[in-house]
């Protein structure tokens, strides 16, 4: 009897559970505190062994991305009903309260438990149609939620089952084998960061500052993304889903997609730097005291590096004299550094442990292809 | 005796370390996951987290008390709340070591204003141990830097390092081993280094692009280069107006283990203290003593190579002006200058057993204002010459010029710090 009514409550709730994933519960948009669970915000769902965004949650894509390590992103944006971002052509856009960014960080598998493929190939369906989990390997969300006083960012990591991710607001670690096309396997260490590690590249203004997207800028949303309901810009897709307002008419601004061989050789090497330096290496960021500026608004000149000595870089010249040697990417210190995993040699400081190969070579190229020559010398 | 000094000191080091390992660790450390190393070394884990945690949480008047032990990092710490206190149990007693760091790469980063550390050691960070990134009002007291392999190329560039600060008191601090500078302070205002101790390091003491610092009642010994005062191009501000006085700079002879290209790779081994392109900087009261380069260089940015016309900012001042040496004891140095041109220039004027004068000169001058009396070099008696090397016209025609300079400056101002450092300099000098 006894055992019997357990039965039926157990049945009762699995119904309930059934429910539940049939219809799931609406984003949360959490006003303050640090919740612990992922799934407090019902920002993705899990289902049918996929992980998609929920109602209302826009997925997006970014024309250049930061490197982090080969991991793939499905980044999502959500705002409650009734506000809206405002447009910025060279900023990222001003979020309303409310808004919601999250960024997974997944890789295809690879095999072993702790394998993950090194591929640019897209997942099935990504990002707007979710993950099959089956297929990945979920290792960090990093949720953004701009509340009534700022940001905050709230980073969580993936469990064993890739069935729930925990607040780990102090980062981790987590041990992976990188597998490329070859088969070649490369041991390392995925780094998830601390919250202060976050707003070392979050904070781009070190006095007085406050906490910013990065990635959610018109030149590098202004790209077509295939959503479940058909191909369409970004932005526009975002203006109709009533998340952003005060888009001009005409021409927006678009950053050089990095991968574009299309593309002349100096836009997608400024483009890459923009993205993957310039957080830090712009006026009054936490590299502002090198005096070198990434950003792909400043100008070709000794402030992006060219004939120009390093400041603090220690052991990171690698025995070279100049930021960059026009022509001559081997004497140049910049793709010395990308090209290292060596702490307090390798560039950027934080977010990677691996070498971005394709990313290296671009610089080198872009390099190599450059006029002029420095002449450092004593002078008379 | 002098000529064992260098030899003997480092074993001396060493031996001192290799006790203070053997006695802490075993005692005050538990790692809390048996499995969890980083190289031979067991990783705190749980303490790191507790104490990120701690730098994560903390408040304006924190502080985070960090116990007496051997603690493991892996990973660098962070710190961007203004107004906290960071308190070990005493250099010999808190120590912080990031021996196989993954990630980092500084042993700690604070960038925030009202910021107090002291009493603990941060030691085999990858990079800097210390930074301090844009933040006023700084206070360093009794901590302890080092890279306990001695010194390698491969050690974290600087020992101490706030930049772009304003208001900052270092006390009682050590640097040992750092790949650039030990003890550094740059692109900051109203600075006052005392009390440290710099040893085996590339540059011991570095005030770069700094206005207003009193360096004093330091010492300086067994490094590169002892004390420098550097302005550097293309930075956010020029430096100017430093007192070096009443230290000690002794024998900072050891071979210049900087990476090329970095700007203290230009210093040469045996070199006491070191002004380049700075100006308004008064040296006086130190014993500065065996420097076998020179007890003193005063030198401009044209002599080190690194000067291009793209590659350096239009406006930059490449010249010394207003340095004004008076009132030290030397004793010594001069004798075996690095390098082979300063050795032939050294044995062609001086002799195979001669040595060079107090202060060496490289003899640049801003040629459009060589007579203007505020920016002169003035070197006192006390010194036993200057040599101009003349290299403006390629080290043709090296010459003694001590008699021209016998010249006076006024002497600068003390600096006065303002803010909480103030406040936490009278509070220890009661």
């Amino acid at each position: 009897m006894r055992l019997r009514s357990l039965t039926a409550t157990a049945a009762g709730l699995l119904a309930l559970l059934a429910s539940c994933a049939r219809a799931p519960a609406p984003v949360a948009f959490i006003a303050d505190g640090r919740p612990e669970h992922l799934s407090d915000w019902h920002l993705l769902n899990i289902a049918d062994g996929r992980l998609t965004p929920n109602a209302g949650v826009l997925p997006y894509d970014l024309v250049t991305p930061l490197f982090s390590d080969y991991a793939h992103k499905l980044r999502t944006v959500w705002m409650p009903a009734g506000v809206a971002a405002k447009y910025s052509p060279d900023q990222a856009f001003d979020f309303p309260v409310g808004t919601i960014l999250s960024k997974t960080f997944y890789y295809p598998r690879g095999g072993a438990a702790d394998a993950v493929l090194k591929t640019y190939d897209a997942e099935p369906g990504a990002p707007a149609a979710g993950l099959d989990l089956s297929r990945v390997h979920l290792v960090e969300t990093r949720v953004l939620v701009r509340r009534a006083d700022g940001w905050t960012v709230l980073p969580y990591v993936w469990n064993a089952g890739q069935t729930e991710a925990q607040l780990q607001r102090t980062g981790d670690t987590q041990a992976l084998e990188l597998v490329d096309a070859q088969g070649h396997g490369e041991k390392f260490t995925y780094v998830v960061p601390n919250e202060n590690q976050c707003a070392s590249c979050h904070v781009t203004n070190l006095r007085g500052g406050t906490f910013t997207p990065l990635g959610p800028k018109a030149r590098n949303l202004n790209r077509t993304l295939a959503y479940t309901e058909g191909s369409e810009n970004q932005i526009a897709r975002w203006v109709r889903a009533g998340f952003l307002t005060g888009v001009p008419a005409g021409e927006l601004p678009r950053a050089a997609d990095w991968r574009d061989v299309q593309l002349p050789i100096a836009a997608r090497a400024r483009s890459y730097l923009d993205v993957n330096c310039a957080h830090c290496h712009q006026a009054s960021a936490t590299a502002s005291n090198t005096s070198l500026r990434l950003d792909a608004l400043g100008p070709a000149d000794w402030s992006l590096g060219i004939c120009k000595p390093s400041v603090a870089a220690g052991k990171g010249t690698g025995d070279r004299i100049d930021d960059i040697v026009p022509g001559k990417p081997d004497d140049s210190i910049l793709p010395f550094r990308l090209a290292s995993t060596e702490g307090g040699v390798m560039m950027p400081e934080l977010g990677r442990n691996t070498v971005h190969q394709e990313g290296v070579q671009l610089i080198r190229d872009w390099i190599a292809g450059m006029p002029g020559q420095c002449n450092n010398t004593t002078k008379d | 005796m002098h000529p064992t000094r260098p030899v003997l000191r480092p074993i001396i080091l060493a031996a001192g370390v290799a006790a203070l390992s053997a006695g802490l660790f075993g005692g005050c450390s538990k790692p809390s996951d048996p499995n969890a190393r980083a190289g031979d070394l067991p990783v705190d884990a749980e303490f790191a987290k507790k104490l990120q945690g701690q730098l994560l949480d903390a408040k304006p008047g924190s502080v985070i008390e960090i116990p007496a032990g051997r603690w493991h990092l892996d990973r660098g710490l962070s710190l961007r709340v203004n107004g906290v206190t960071i308190h070990g149990a005493g250099m010999e007693q808190t120590i912080l070591s990031f021996r196989n760091q993954v990630a980092g790469p500084e042993g700690l980063l604070a960038q925030a204003s009202d910021f107090t550390i002291e009493g603990l050691t941060i030691e085999d960070t990858k990079g800097d141990a210390l930074k301090i990134n844009s933040g006023d009002n700084i206070t360093i007291r009794n901590v302890r830097v080092r890279w306990t392999d001695g010194p390698r190329t491969s050690n974290g560039a600087y020992g101490l390092y706030p930049v772009k600060t304003n208001n900052v008191l270092i006390e009682g601090s050590q640097s040992f081993g750092a790949a650039d500078a030990g003890i550094y302070v740059g692109q900051s205002r109203n600075v006052i280094v005392r009390n440290c101790r710099a040893e085996q390091n590339v540059a011991g003491i570095e005030i770069e692009n700094t206005i207003d610092a009193d360096v004093h009642d330091n010492v300086a010994t067994g490094n590169t280069g002892g004390i420098l005062v550097f302005n550097m191009p293309n930075l956010s501000q020029p430096g100017h107006s430093t007192r070096v006085f009443h230290n000690k700079v002794d024998a900072n002879n050891l071979g210049n283990f900087g990476a090329k290209g970095t700007a203290v790779a230009s210093v040469p081994a045996g070199s006491g203290i070191v002004v380049n392109s700075n100006s308004l900087v008064e040296i006086f009261d130190n014993d500065v003593t065996e420097n076998a380069t020179a007890n003193v260089i005063i030198s401009s940015y044209f002599s080190t190579g690194y000067f291009s016309e793209k590659g350096t900012q239009p406006g930059y001042d490449p010249y010394p002006r207003g340095i004004y040496v008076h009132d030290n004891r030397f004793k010594g140095g001069g004798d075996a200058p690095d390098g082979m041109d300063l050795k032939v220039l050294k044995t062609a004027m001086f002799g195979l057993t001669g040595r060079f004068p107090d202060v060496l000169w490289d003899g640049y001058v801003d040629p459009k204002r060589a007579d203007v009396p505020e920016e002169r070099l003035c070197v006192d008696a006390t010194a036993s010459g200057v040599l101009n090397a003349d290299g403006p016209n390629k080290y043709k025609s090296p010459r003694m010029v001590s008699d021209t300079l016998r010249c006076k400056l006024a002497p600068l101002s003390p600096v006065t710090l303002k803010g909480g450092a103030a406040a936490a300099a009278s509070a220890a000098s009661v």
